[in-house]
């Protein structure tokens, strides 16, 4: 009798248990209640749940503690300081899959938040543990462990190399071949944020083979899959010219322009930056990509999408067409500058303007040829207006400026030229009129059109002081033509002339 | 006496005039000699003079000869070189000439060959014509796709609804809510009712203890399982019921005789193969030796003769290993006496061993090793 009442007491006992840990689990689940979660002390209630001998309470504490932990970072440093961490480790190793899988997730909640969490998370030896569970044979914990590791590599490359050290990629590059789809997506994350910090750890992770499975999955039809991996073989390929061409020799072209179509805007803008990254290094590189039409995806691409998914494919168009002129000229001979031009029109970010504006220097600034296919388009205005607007930021205003001064010291085309005569502040100026006065002197229609457009007038109207170059290109252009057409068009000359009228002693 | 006279008195002016000619002679003498002193210093000066004159003129002859040697030469050389300058600068405009036309046609050709450019520029334009529109065919499929499973979604959805709304179909006597009998032709909802199958209630599932609290997990969309491939059967499971076939039927199916095909009957390699086979296996067996036929003497002149084997080896069996077991040479032996070695007995069965196993082996070796053997062992 008694002995039903004794072990009614501790029935009782674990069903409240169990209630209390599912509830706090459920509640946490909502970010608006772990506010008052944490005001109630619910770290050192935890606590000692994780302990328990009911595994399922163990599991559901574990849970809940992530999800917690995951919300908020002072719950997160919480959970680092009530040494819960150790704890952890230690039962990784040895429970049941739901408990790691549980344990993976507050460690991956933990270590998200900043380095210094995370430092703690590599301190209390967490990596082996997570390293270990790499190789077991339930995918999701796998996964757990993955992202794991993922999120303490992501934050600088101390923490990266931790991870390296303890000997995850291998097992990172065995989960890639897995048929789950979560787990790739997963370990090509990890394997992307581990290869983004520095060349070594690149190479640590081209070393363990990583290259031929990730080219295969980006046929995957996956759009998130497809995502992580075009990043991870952006991160790789982006350190050095060696890397890149690695990336280049696992055949990804053509295969990845597809992913240019792809109706996902993320794939899109993931696949713009692999090939930025691939042609940013060297022209033998770039020239590769023009050859197997990457230039005429790109450009499609950056003419449907709106907005930051098109900074990548603006950025490789300037990579590429920076290299050689040839190259700018496939670039031009590809259509690519209307999409640029819309571009600087549309868009409303001033780092996309840009961006947008040093491609086009980089096109336009080889011979005149390029010079004129940008002139022809009339952005040099647009370029001119966003220098001059005060509310554009001060790298736009740098890139405009510099495009600008590019594009005009190779420019000869003149009725481009002519409306940014009007406008133009004096260092612009300076060039505008040098360019002027390199072509009038040889072509007499031009110099026709010159006066009759009205710029003849507009250059006697700039000051300029004496001996400094724009006097000297503005000696040159008078030069061009008769003194009396000269002093015509000079300011107050019909003041002159009316002066003169007034002197005149009329011949009787 | 008057000549004596005058002498004499000449005499007393004889010796004035004596010493007078003599004063007169002395001091004409000076002059004299200073006059021969002169005349002579005048003539030797004149004689060096001439001589210096002359030595002049011939150093003067011999320096005007030797420099105008050597101007000459020297004239020579600046000829020379000034030629070789001029030749020189003749070859260097050549040459510059050559190079400058060889420069602009290889850079033109190759380094900045405008033509190729143009064509490259175009195959460019052309290339990204057709990738642009493998790339629209490739995203219109996609959106094909997309669409395709869209609609076959919808499909499954609204024969879902038809199998759970099956009560909805129309009978005979009551027209069912999509069967309006004002309407010309029933609505399709009632065609899709009509063709679907009525939906059964299913077994409630038992559900996992684990499924209510890691269900909603970030990362699995579904209740951890392990990874099984079919079900297992249900333990318990009654026979299988149904007409059977008579057992003597199945005996003669499964063990009626083989009656392969012609092509699996017949062999690997066809006929025409094996008779080819054949004539090389005959070629072979037939072939004597490898010498090819040589049409006239003149190519057998320095041949030598070889014997063949039957020729050279005696007639008749052999009868070494079968009538007697020792080969002997009596031209090798030092002695006259043969030694006998059965006396020898621990190296007596050794030596009948060894030469059992070595009287394959004909020749010397055998002999040797015998006339090793009888220098060895102790005399008998």
């Amino acid at each position: 009798m008694s002995q039903r009442q004794v072990l009614q007491v501790f029935e009782q006992y674990q069903r409240a248990r169990t209630h209390f840990v599912q509830a706090v689990a459920e509640l946490s689940a909502r970010p608006q209640n772990i506010g008052t979660l944490r005001d109630a002390g619910v770290i050192s209630l935890l606590r000692p749940l994780l302990l328990d001998v009911v595994p399922t309470i163990q599991q559901t504490a574990a849970l809940a503690l992530g999800r917690l932990a995951y919300f908020n970072d002072d719950l997160a440093e919480a959970v680092v300081k009530e040494d819960i961490l150790p704890q952890l480790v230690c039962s990784l190793s040895e429970q049941n899959r739901f408990y790691k899988k549980a344990a993976a997730f507050v460690l991956r909640a933990v270590g998200k938040h900043s380095p210094q969490l995370a430092q703690a998370i590599v301190e209390c030896g967490a990596l082996e543990a997570l390293v270990i569970c790499l190789e077991d044979f339930d995918p999701g914990v796998k996964e757990g462990a993955a992202w794991a590791l993922g999120y303490i590599a992501r934050h600088n490359s101390e923490l990266s190399q931790a991870v390296v050290d303890a000997g995850a990629v291998p097992l990172l590059v065995l989960c890639i071949q897995e048929p789950e789809i979560a787990l790739k997506r997963i370990a090509a994350s990890t394997l992307s944020d581990i290869s983004k910090h520095s060349p070594e750890l690149a190479q640590t992770v081209v070393d363990a083979g990583a290259i031929a499975y990730l080219a295969q999955m980006i046929l995957n039809p996956d759009a998130k899959l497809k995502c992580q991996v075009l990043s991870a073989l952006s991160q790789i390929a982006k350190h050095s010219v060696d890397l890149a061409e690695l990336v280049v020799e696992a055949e990804i072209f053509p295969v990845v322009l597809t992913c240019m179509k792809d109706s996902d805007e993320y794939v899109k803008k993931n696949g713009a930056t692999l090939i930025r990254e691939i042609a940013k290094h060297s022209p033998e590189l770039s020239q590769f990509i023009v050859n197997a039409g990457g230039v005429a995806a790109v450009i499609d691409c950056i003419g449907s999408c709106k907005g930051t998914v098109r900074l990548p494919g603006i950025m490789m168009l300037g990579y590429v067409a920076a290299h050689s002129e040839n190259l700018s000229m496939a670039v031009i001979v590809s259509k690519g500058i209307p999409p640029l031009c819309t571009c600087l029109l549309e868009e409303h970010e001033d780092h996309i303007k840009a961006a947008a504006a040093w491609a086009l220097g980089q096109i336009g600034r080889h011979t005149p040829e390029h010079a004129r296919a940008v002139a022809e388009t009339n952005v040099l205005g647009t370029l001119l207006s966003m220098y001059m607007d005060i509310r554009s930021s001060e790298d736009l205003q740098l890139k405009a400026k510099r495009a600008l001064k590019n594009i005009l010291q190779k420019c000869t085309y003149l009725p481009a030229l002519e409306p940014l005569l009007h406008d133009a502040p004096p260092n612009i100026m300076k060039h505008i009129v040098g360019q002027f006065s390199k072509v009038l002197p040889h072509d007499s229609k031009a110099r026709r059109l010159f006066v009759t457009s009205g710029g003849l007038k507009k250059v006697q109207e700039i000051k300029a002081e004496p001996g400094s170059l724009l006097q000297e290109y503005i000696n040159t252009i008078n030069n061009c033509y008769p003194e009396e057409v000269v002093r015509y068009y000079s300011p107050g000359y019909s003041e002159m002339l009316l002066e003169r009228v007034e002197n005149y002693q009329p011949v009787l | 006496m008057a000549a004596l006279v005058r002498l004499e008195t000449r005499l007393s002016r004889l010796r004035e005039e004596y010493f007078l000619k003599n004063r007169s002679v002395d001091e004409d003498r000076k002059i004299v000699y200073k006059a021969a002193v002169k005349i002579q210093s005048w003539f030797r000066g004149c004689r060096v003079r001439a001589y210096l004159r002359y030595l002049n003129k011939m150093a003067i002859s011999i320096q005007k000869w030797w420099r105008g040697y050597q101007s000459r030469r020297y004239f020579r050389k600046m000829i020379k070189t000034a030629y070789f300058i001029m030749k020189m600068n003749f070859y260097n405009e050549m040459a510059v000439r050559i190079q400058k036309r060889w420069r602009g046609y290889y850079v033109r050709k190759y380094t900045h060959n405008y033509y190729a450019l143009k064509k490259y520029l175009e195959a460019i334009s052309l290339n990204n014509e057709i990738v642009r529109n493998e790339l629209q065919e490739y995203a219109e499929m996609n959106e094909k796709k997309k669409k395709k499973k869209d609609l076959e979604k919808k499909e499954k959805e609204k024969k879902y609804k038809a199998r759970k709304m099956h009560y909805l179909l129309s009978t005979e006597q009551i027209a069912g809510i999509y069967n309006s009998p004002f309407r010309k032709f029933p609505d399709p909802m009632e065609l899709l009712l009509r063709q679907s199958k009525p939906l059964s209630h299913r077994q409630q599932q038992p559900k996992s203890p684990f499924t209510y609290d890691l269900y909603d997990w970030p990362t699995c969309k579904r209740p951890p399982a392990f990874p099984t491939g079919e079900p297992l059967p249900p333990i318990g499971r009654q026979k299988p019921q149904g007409p059977f076939r008579d057992a003597a039927e199945v005996l003669r199916q499964r063990y009626k005789p083989l009656e392969p095909t012609l092509r699996v009957a017949a062999s690997i390699s066809s006929p025409l193969e094996k008779a080819r086979e054949e004539m090389k296996r005959e070629e072979w067996r037939k072939c004597i030796h490898d010498n090819e036929f040589l049409p006239f003497s003149s190519y057998h002149k320095n041949e030598k003769y070889e014997l063949s084997i039957h020729a050279s080896e005696k007639i008749g069996k052999e009868t070494y290993g079968i009538k007697h077991f020792r080969e002997v040479q009596p031209n090798k032996w030092i002695a006259g006496k043969i030694y006998l070695l059965h006396h020898c007995s621990s190296s007596f069965s050794l030596l009948i061993y060894i030469l059992f196993e070595i009287h394959l082996f004909r020749g010397t070796v055998e002999v040797e090793f015998l006339y090793f053997l009888k220098m060895n062992c102790p005399t008998r």
